[in-house]
Formats: C-alpha cells, sequence, structure tokens
C-alpha cells in the first residue's frame, strides 16, 4: 500500500476515534481503567517518538547533532519557553553543532 | 469529570442576557490560543516535507487527521525509515486520548444531530482544555467553537506555509530540521510530565524503544513502547484500586489556555483548582 492510503487511513481512524467519544455510552467516561491505559500510552508514545527521534538511526543507534537539539531543548522547556520556540532551539542546536562539524 | 461542571441556575442558557462575543472570556482565551497553537502549524508543515511526505500529503494530514500529536507521530515514523503501517499505528494510538476528551466535551456540550459530526473533528487537546476551563454553558461552547474552528483555519493556513517553505529549504539536515523534530516530540511531551509517575512511564518507554530499535523494523519501537506503557497504565491501575488513590496521568490537555495549571498546581485537587478559577472569575 502506498503512503497515500496510510495518510488516508489512519485519518480516517483519527475521525473515527474522536467520534466515538460523542456516541460511546457515559459510563465508558468512569472506567478509571480505560482513561488512565489512554493516559500512560500518550505519555509512553510521545516518550518514544522523543527517543526514536533523537538516537535512531534506520536500525541502527547513531550519537550525532540530534541529541545536543534534545539537549537544548529541554533547557528552552525548563525556562517555558513556547513551543515553537524549543522547535526552533532543536533546529538551531542540530545545525549548529554540524556547522563546527560534530554529528 | 462528571462532577466538574455543574451548570449555574439563572446563567445565560436559561434566558438571561449573554455576554457580548467581545468581552466574552470563552471567546477571548479561545482566540489567544487559536493564534498560539495555529502558528507552530508551520513547524509541522515544514517537518512533514523533510521526513519524506508531499507537500501534499502534508496538508492532508492537517486536513483530515487534524490533531496534532498524531500527525507528528505519522510524520516521525516515516522520517525515520518506518513503513505506512506503523506511521498509522502510532498515529492511531496516540489518538485514543481524542475519545476521552470527547467523552468529557459531549457530557459539557451534548451536540445534537449533525453537530455531533462536526464537533468531533474540533475535539483536540486546545479545544478541550478551553472548554473546560470555563464554568457556563454558553461560554463553554464559544471557547470550545473559537479555539476548534479557529485552530482548524490557522493550522492549515500554516501547515501549507511550512510545507512550501521547507520544500524550499533543500537539505532538512543542514538547517537542523531532524533535530527540530526531536524538540518538537519532547515539547509535546513535556507539559504531560507532571509528577514522579509520568516522568517514570516516559524514561521506561524510551528506554524499551532503544532496546528495541536494533531488532526489529523502523517504526515498531514505538508499538512497543506504546504495549509497555499500556502494561504500565493496567498495573498501576491494579495497585491503585488495590488501596492507593488513583491519578489519571498524562490526559490533561497538553495547553493550559487559563495559566492556573502550571506544575506547582500540578497535583492540586480538582475542586481546589475550580474553587480557585471561580474566584478569579468574581
Amino acid at each position: 500500500m502506498n503512503l497515500w492510503a496510510w495518510v488516508i487511513l489512519a485519518s480516517g481512524a483519527a475521525y473515527a476515534i474522536k467520534l466515538l467519544g460523542y456516541l460511546l455510552p457515559r459510563r465508558w467516561m468512569e472506567n478509571e481503567r480505560m482513561t488512565r491505559i489512554a493516559g500512560t500510552m500518550t505519555i509512553g508514545l510521545l516518550a518514544s517518538l522523543t527517543a526514536v527521534n533523537a538516537v535512531a538511526h534506520g536500525q541502527a543507534i547513531a550519537v550525532d547533532a540530534r541529541l545536543g537539539a534534545l539537549a537544548a531543548a529541554a533547557v528552552a522547556l525548563v525556562l517555558r519557553a513556547p513551543f515553537l520556540v524549543v522547535v526552533l532551539v532543536g533546529a538551531a542546536a542540530a545545525a549548529g553543532l554540524r556547522l563546527i562539524g560534530w554529528g | 469529570m462528571s462532577d466538574g461542571h455543574p451548570q449555574r441556575a439563572g446563567g445565560p442558557d436559561d434566558g438571561a442576557a449573554p455576554v457580548p462575543l467581545r468581552s466574552s472570556p470563552g471567546f477571548r482565551v479561545g482566540l489567544s490560543i487559536a493564534v498560539a497553537t495555529g502558528l507552530y502549524g508551520v513547524s509541522f508543515g515544514a517537518l512533514g516535507v523533510a521526513s519524506g511526505l508531499s507537500i501534499l500529503q502534508t496538508i492532508a494530514l492537517s486536513l483530515l487527521m487534524f490533531t496534532g500529536g498524531s500527525q507528528f507521530a505519522f510524520i516521525g515514523v516515516v522520517g525515520g525509515g518506518g513503513a505506512g503501517a506503523a506511521a498509522a499505528a502510532a498515529a492511531t494510538l496516540l489518538g485514543i486520548r481524542n475519545a476521552v476528551y470527547g467523552m468529557q466535551l459531549n457530557a459539557m456540550l451534548a451536540p445534537r444531530g449533525w453537530r455531533r459530526f462536526a464537533v468531533a473533528q474540533v475535539t483536540i487537546d486546545e479545544s478541550t482544555a478551553t472548554a473546560s476551563g470555563q464554568r457556563e454553558r454558553l461560554e463553554q461552547r464559544r471557547g470550545f467553537w473559537t479555539a476548534g474552528l479557529g485552530i482548524y483555519v490557522l493550522w492549515n493556513i500554516f501547515t501549507a506555509v511550512g510545507a512550501f517553505a521547507g520544500n524550499a529549504l533543500g537539505d532538512p539536515k543542514q538547517w537542523g530540521l531532524d533535530g527540530a523534530a526531536v524538540a518538537a516530540f519532547l515539547g509535546l511531551l513535556w507539559p504531560r510530565l507532571k509528577g514522579r509517575e509520568p516522568a517514570a512511564i516516559a524514561v521506561v518507554c524510551a528506554l524499551a524503544t532503544v532496546l528495541a530499535v536494533p531488532f526489529v523494523p523502523p517504526g515498531v519501537p514505538i508499538l512497543v513502547a506504546a504495549f509497555v506503557a499500556a502494561v504500565l497504565g493496567w498495573v498501576s491501575h491494579a495497585r491503585a484500586t488495590a488501596g492507593r488513590p488513583l491519578e489519571v496521568e498524562g490526559l490533561e490537555p497538553d495547553v493550559d489556555p487559563y495559566g492556573h495549571r502550571g506544575r506547582e498546581t500540578a497535583h492540586e485537587p480538582r475542586d481546589a483548582r475550580d474553587a480557585r478559577a471561580e474566584g478569579d472569575a468574581e
């Protein structure tokens, strides 16, 4: 299946999940286990995506400028920078490190 | 949040003159959050193209999928060399929280008929946070629609801007766009790390991911982490029901339009927070 098909399919799934919230019976909302797992999965997925984008290179682990971007972004977040600034700081750190010949 | 937002007797919905739109708190907060969030659509657009999607595919994700975390997940997996199936799976799993938001908003806004289908598409972190910060029904509605529709319009405009700009940049690595992606995911994760437990879950899942990378195809480590996170949620739920108080982590929308849900107040009981929010309003 080409990428377009997955774009459409994943978008359809995203909409179906949103709609499900309005169609499911109310008692599901009070199901603590369900909401708890949705919460831990949100954290786990974002942490995993952060890790993959920082160190994975295909099926290898690579230490390069992206780790510098991770550290710089963390500093920006500690200083309570807004999201867009955090992204720009990450880009600047990676580009800067490459400019001086690292990663 | 079955107990969260009592309707006030004599509120605007019951016939009293409503606050004009320009001084409506729901409208104002919705508008400012729409501008702030809509703007960073530019980073999604640029990163989407850098990850290998076409300009049109990047734009289609914002128009159709329209839930930031899942969109970033999709391009994050594709950018790392993962298959479309893994990208779709990661995006779908990350979208599950929207169903929980939908259930909360269903109790709050009670949309009927065709409106439910429109409400559903703009049910995201930001519109949920804006609506749940208001106490009166009319303001909840105004906040939800202003944030939801405002972000939908601006997010899509700025996605397109970012996609065309990113395409014109040339080599994404030279501009540090791979570093920008790392920063974006950390930025999405950060507001959810309130307290020791979510931080521990994040560390365990990140480690599980790194350990899985050499052994499975690209993209799959993210699904391994999702499974680990689900097991952690299941196990800790069992432990919590066996006597410890339960806290739902990671399901507060990742934005705080009202500025009183900072890290200091993260573990304050909701009732105290609501009481103060009421105090602020009066």
